[in-house]
């Protein structure tokens, strides 16, 4: 399915957060999640349905002011 | 310095962005002694790795972090971030920034009221990045903020304290709040000034990271914060407009002026 990954169009075919993270190469280091602009703690991914354009957002840590 | 009951024994803490290396960070933060750095989240491609190099170096350096929500223009991103930090960083703090001008970096006072409002509930610990408005601290303590850090002057702009008056008067408003300057220090004398207005600490960062040597501008932060605050602590002078002779007159011998009979 055709989702974005922060904000660049991506395809996967996992139907759920965990999996598409999986997929996309994601592995274990210090990241979070945000689908459609909402929070989705890590114990929720795995649980996390995915679905046409949806928009994936993952953070990780970065200097700051 | 105390955050949320919690104390910290350096009354400066340290933003972590625009090092020119970060084996510089790292000797900065060691020289500054600052004992809470600011850190942040950015989007980060798979593989990419960055966010753990970065995460290693703040660990290894043994001080606590304090994430902020900066580039957030809305309530929503704000709150959003700020719920991915808690989980990234493993902190409930939050250094609370909602943006409201393009060109001051001025907060938006409502929409970080409304946010500190929504984030308090969800059991926050947050330090909000305000202005010295009094109406909009009044505000932020009733939504459970216990932490305000009011600016100095336009983040990056080190105009030091643009508003001396705002901030004295913050200071007696909120006797026992930990109220802390963020954004706009440019010098150590700034830093000096805010910690002599009883401020309980200064939050800096383009100040070090972008002088021609941010070690030794760590260093005379670190001194800077502790001479203001020892300054604050011994009970200093008011200004006067007139002379008053700081040498005894009583006893002084006549040599001068005019020979009375």
């Amino acid at each position: 399915m055709k989702i974005t990954l922060n904000g660049d169009p991506a395809e996967v075919d996992a139907v759920t957060l965990a999996a598409a993270l999986a997929e996309l190469g994601y592995g274990e280091g210090p990241f979070a999640t945000a689908l459609n602009r909402d929070f989705v703690p890590a114990c929720e991914r795995a649980e996390t349905p995915l679905s046409d354009n949806d928009a994936i957002e993952v953070i990780a840590p970065m200097q700051g002011g | 310095m105390q955050i949320y009951g919690e104390t910290f024994d350096s009354r400066l803490m340290l933003g972590t962005a625009r090092y020119p290396s970060p084996d510089i960070l790292r000797q900065a933060i060691a020289a500054s002694g600052a004992k809470i750095v600011t850190v942040s989240l950015r989007r980060e491609a798979a593989g990419e790795r960055a966010g753990q190099a970065f995460w290693d170096i703040i660990r290894e350096a043994g001080v606590s972090v304090l994430p902020n929500t900066a580039g957030c223009h809305s309530v929503r991103e704000a709150v959003t971030t700020a719920e991915m930090a808690r989980e990234v960083f493993g902190t409930t703090l939050i250094k609370l920034e909602v943006i409201g001008d393009a060109d001051t970096l001025q907060p938006d006072l409502f929409g970080l009221v409304e946010a500190t409002q929504i984030l308090s509930s969800e059991g926050f610990q947050v330090l909000a990045y305000t202005t010295e408005d009094l109406v909009a601290a009044d505000r932020l303590v009733e939504a459970g903020c216990r932490v305000l850090m009011p600016w100095g002057s336009p983040i990056g702009s080190a105009r030091g304290l643009n508003n001396v008056y705002g901030l004295r008067a913050m200071r007696a408003r909120f006797p026992d709040l930990t109220l802390i300057v963020d954004a706009g220090i440019g010098v150590p004398s700034h830093a000096s000034q805010a910690m002599e207005l009883g401020y309980d600490g200064v939050l800096l960062s383009s100040a070090v990271a972008l002088a021609g040597d941010p070690v030794k501008m760590a260093e005379a932060f670190r001194l800077a914060v502790a001479a203001g605050r020892l300054g604050y602590e011994a009970d200093p002078l008011l200004p006067r407009d007139m002379a008053e002779p700081s040498t005894p007159v009583l006893g002084q011998a006549l040599l001068g002026g005019a020979v009375l009979s």
